[in-house]
């Protein structure tokens, strides 16, 4: 598709300017395995802006706001480089008739990622206005200057003329080929502390999520669902659901749903169902699985393999080996997922609660046999997604009940449908053995992954005899009977259960030599980077180097994930008697390159430290015979403000590398820094997330 | 069993024909259209669906329409003042107490009725008041700060 074509549909005029705004995006365009990857979109521009006669800038980019910022960083790099005021700025997002296409809105990586080409594209937009500002006012170029998005001569404003004026009645398009943005030294917004664009609409309850959409004639719908994941229906009885006043039963094939103009009318109706299952056979649960996943795990993939591991093991004065486990754990976002379609002739509009509009899209589309033109997925503001939110099932459950019933139709899901259709963090077993010689250099590493994927299986540490292999993944792929349900992304996927492994790992080896785990880590790593995060971290935290257990409580753990570099340490109390562990304080360092936005990066940092401590303390899927037993908060527990420690976070500017992912790093490191810092605390070593109460006594009384 | 009822909203008085026995959460949004209000959980565990009702926090969720019936009900819409926002709303948009923005609304009514009842807590005191709201993107340590910074303002005689 041509550029000129797509804005066709979107109306725009003014000053419009093209643009490629991540470097993947290019890379991924001359993809020849992936000709039809973003059918119906131009290939050569992933974003655009443009300024209206009104003297508004509107920017347009398939990325959506899930709480993590980008609405408010993205707008203030355009200000920066258009030297408008950042409430002259709109931004319109993750909108498939109007955004140009996007995979999807993961990690945080928006800002990290956009951030160079969109101040380039912000500089090139103000240069092209301020030639025809010279043109217009008969100034040279080099004696104005622009304030507010008006364009006058240097000390003289009696002559001047605004962004809007220059582009009235014009249709001028750019496309954006080099990036000359300003020097750091000259921004006047970026980089300081600015009020968030969604904050007065997120404080007075103004904020649109998807569910609080309104259409005439709307019905909610609730969905019958199977009372275990693999049962098939048998029977169903609508009749006395069709008895209450103004309910619509719709079946289609396995469908089966109450529609009511209120919700709780739609909720009312379906409990009035009586339908009867042909439940599957399946004695596996949550305790059984992690025998399970390694029998039915797919071949392995190699991931590393290097030097010779029996000598390496023949050089080491102490060898450990361990299997790591961690239970699945859901992302319990608190907006459920929501999708509200409205049908227009042959077109359909759905407002979905989604990180991944335009995949929404194309399923949409195939699921219900349309052309993608056909489909339009907007995302208003997104209650949280943490990887949750990477498809739409919800969105086409809407599609498809708006088409039969005729009439627009809101879906939600209630919390017990949130946690039995959500695609959780995959269990995984990762077993570890490695030596290391009595001066404490470690000689061998032989990794076997199960269950959590690729990413940070390798280790950071400089081992000349390793070998990691890894089976089975976050990603799909996995043979049918590996998993009782799906398993998807979960905040910095694959990365939480391999770190909790390895620097569980590292401490147990440390802890053998009788050396003190930072000394022991200083000593193995190479990586200028993770070194200084793990130096200024024991710096701030005021570490005193001893051997575990010092039964003083504390404990490290330091991590790669995307280029950032991490390294905490903690302080925590258990309670021998309850098994209850109480998190202190933890120090954090986090060297992410380049810090655009460092109120939001610190933002990014305290959100991932306590959901961390959910995954590390609480959080798991019970199940048996199919059927998730996680129903409610009060089945499964997130953090609370009764958790939270103090929390003392540096962010390490790093100006020779450009800014990287920061909105998971430090969630990786939480597992194994409890797991430390417990161990430290009372010499028992966990091996399995959870560490909950339970696993915590049983673990005291195995040491004695 | 339908019935008339009324109710103070947001300082005007309305009136709803409506089964008594419906919650609350759902006669304010999707009859009265104020969907500030959100639903998380339904079970009275996550607080999203707080609402003030003579000044005290409940949660709507889990509050029948007929236990409002004659009693003042503030929702998040209503506790903006004629002189712009609470001083509990302007220190959230201060210190950026949301990220999400869907436990907000709850966040916020709570607080506020916290320091309606004691304008000096400790941080402890409305880390404890606000135990029972969930936040999963983890903005706790913002919202304590926000509110504390709210308390002291109030309390500098605003
Ligand atoms: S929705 Fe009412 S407490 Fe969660
Ligand atoms: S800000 Fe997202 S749930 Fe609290």
């Amino acid at each position: 598709m041509k550029r000129r074509d797509f804005l066709q549909g979107t109306g725009i005029t003014g000053l419009v300017l093209f643009f490629s705004a991540d470097q993947g995006f290019a890379q991924e365009r001359d993809r020849p395995d992936r000709p039809n990857a973003r059918p119906g979109y131009p290939s050569d521009f992933n974003a655009y802006l443009c300024i209206a006669p009104d003297g508004r800038v509107t920017c347009l980019v398939g990325k959506v706001e899930l709480g993590q910022g980008s609405m408010t960083a993205l707008a203030m790099l355009l200000a920066e480089e258009l030297d408008v005021a950042l409430e002259q700025v709109d931004m319109v997002m993750g909108d498939t008739d109007l955004c140009p296409w996007d995979m999807g809105t993961f990690g945080s990586l928006s800002i990290w990622q956009f951030g160079p080409v969109l101040r380039g594209a912000g500089a090139e937009a103000r240069a092209v206005l301020v030639q025809m500002a010279s043109e217009r006012l008969k100034i040279p170029v080099e004696q104005l200057v622009v304030v507010k998005g008006i364009v006058s001569r240097k000390g003289d404003t009696s002559m001047h003329v605004s962004y809007g004026e220059l582009v009235a009645g014009k249709k001028i398009e750019r496309h954006l080929e080099k990036v000359a943005p300003k020097p750091v030294s000259a921004f006047k917004l970026v980089g300081r502390d600015t009020a968030r664009k969604d904050a007065r609409e997120k404080v007075t309850g103004k904020a649109m999520y998807a569910a609080d959409m309104k259409l005439p004639g709307l019905l909610h719908a609730r969905v019958l669902r199977a009372p275990v994941h693999g049962a098939a229906l048998e029977s169903v009885d609508t009749s006395a659901a069709e008895a209450m006043a103004g309910v619509k039963v719709v079946r289609d094939k396995e469908l089966v749903a109450l529609l009511h103009a209120r919700p709780d009318g739609a909720a009312e109706a379906l409990s009035k169902v009586k339908a009867k299952w042909k439940n599957p056979v399946s004695d596996l649960d949550h305790n059984n699985i992690f025998e399970h996943l390694p029998k039915t795990a797919p071949k392995a993939r190699s991931l590393a393999a290097m030097g010779d591991l029996a000598a390496g093991e023949k050089a080491a004065a102490q060898v450990v080996e361990a299997t790591y486990t961690n239970a699945y754990v859901a992302h319990a976002p608190i907006e459920t997922h929501a999708a509200l379609a409205a049908w227009e002739g042959d077109k359909v509009t759905v407002w979905a609660s989604t990180q991944a509009p335009f995949m929404v899209k194309s399923q949409v589309a195939e699921a219900l046999g349309l052309a993608t033109q056909q489909v339009r997925i907007i995302t208003p503001y997104v209650g949280g997604g943490f990887g949750g939110k990477s498809g739409g099932p919800q969105a086409v459950t809407a599609a498809r009940l708006a088409r039969l019933a005729g009439a627009p139709v809101l879906v939600q899901w209630d919390r017990e449908e949130e946690f039995f259709h959500d695609t959780f963090r995959p269990a995984a077993v990762i077993k570890l053995r490695s030596g290391a010689t009595r001066e404490g250099k470690i000689t061998a590493w032989n990794c076997n992954v199960v269950g959590a994927g690729d990413r940070e299986a390798v280790t950071f540490y400089a081992v000349p005899n390793q070998r990691t292999l890894s089976a089975g993944s976050w990603q799909g792929g996995n043979p049918k009977d590996m998993h009782p349900f799906a398993v998807g992304p979960w905040r910095a996927p694959s990365a939480n259960s391999n770190n909790f492994a390895h620097e569980s790992h590292v401490d147990s080896l440390a802890a053998k030599l009788g050396m003190d785990p930072v000394a022991f880590r200083l000593l193995n790593l190479e990586e200028p980077r993770m070194l200084r995060v793990l130096t200024e971290a024991a710096k701030r935290f005021g570490w005193v180097a001893k051997p575990a257990p010092s039964g003083r409580g504390v404990g490290v753990a330091c991590g790669h994930y995307r280029g950032t570099y991490v390294a905490a340490m903690a302080e925590v109390a258990v309670d021998r008697a309850s098994g209850q562990v109480q998190v202190k304080r933890i120090t954090l360092v986090q060297d992410m390159g380049v810090v655009v936005n460092p109120d939001g990066a610190r933002q990014q940092a305290e959100g991932s430290l306590i959901m961390g401590l959910g995954y590390a303390l609480t959080e798991e899927i019970p199940f048996k015979g199919g059927d998730v037993l996680a129903k409610n908060f009060d089945t499964y527990e997130i953090p609370r403000f009764s958790w939270v420690p103090k929390l003392d976070i540096t962010l390490i500017d790093n100006p020779q590398v450009p800014a990287q992912g920061g909105g998971e790093p430090p969630i990786i490191i939480v597992g194994a820094l409890l797991a430390n810092a417990i161990h430290d605390a009372t010499g028992a070593r966990l091996t399995h997330l959870p560490m909950n109460p339970v696993s915590v006594k049983a673990a005291l009384k195995a040491k004695g | 069993m339908v019935r008339s009822l009324s109710f103070t909203l947001n300082g005007k008085a309305v009136k709803v024909d409506a089964d008594e026995g419906r919650m609350l959460l759902w006669v304010l949004r999707s009859d009265l259209g104020l969907t500030g209000t959100k639903y998380g959980c339904g079970q009275g565990q996550c607080g999203a669906c707080t609402v003030l009702v003579d000044g005290q926090p409940v949660r709507s969720c889990s509050t029948s329409l007929k236990a409002v019936a004659g009693r003042k009900v503030t929702t998040i819409e209503g506790l903006e003042r004629k002189d712009g926002l609470h001083p509990v709303q302007q220190a959230f948009m201060k210190h950026h107490a949301f990220q999400c923005g869907y436990c907000t609304s709850g966040m916020i009514l709570a607080s506020a009725a916290l320091l309606e009842g004691k304008p000096k807590p400790t941080r402890e005191d409305v880390a404890h008041h606000l135990e029972g709201h969930l936040c999963r993107c983890g903005s706790h340590p913002r919202i304590l700060d926000a509110v504390m910074d709210a308390a002291t303002g109030k309390g500098g005689g605003k």
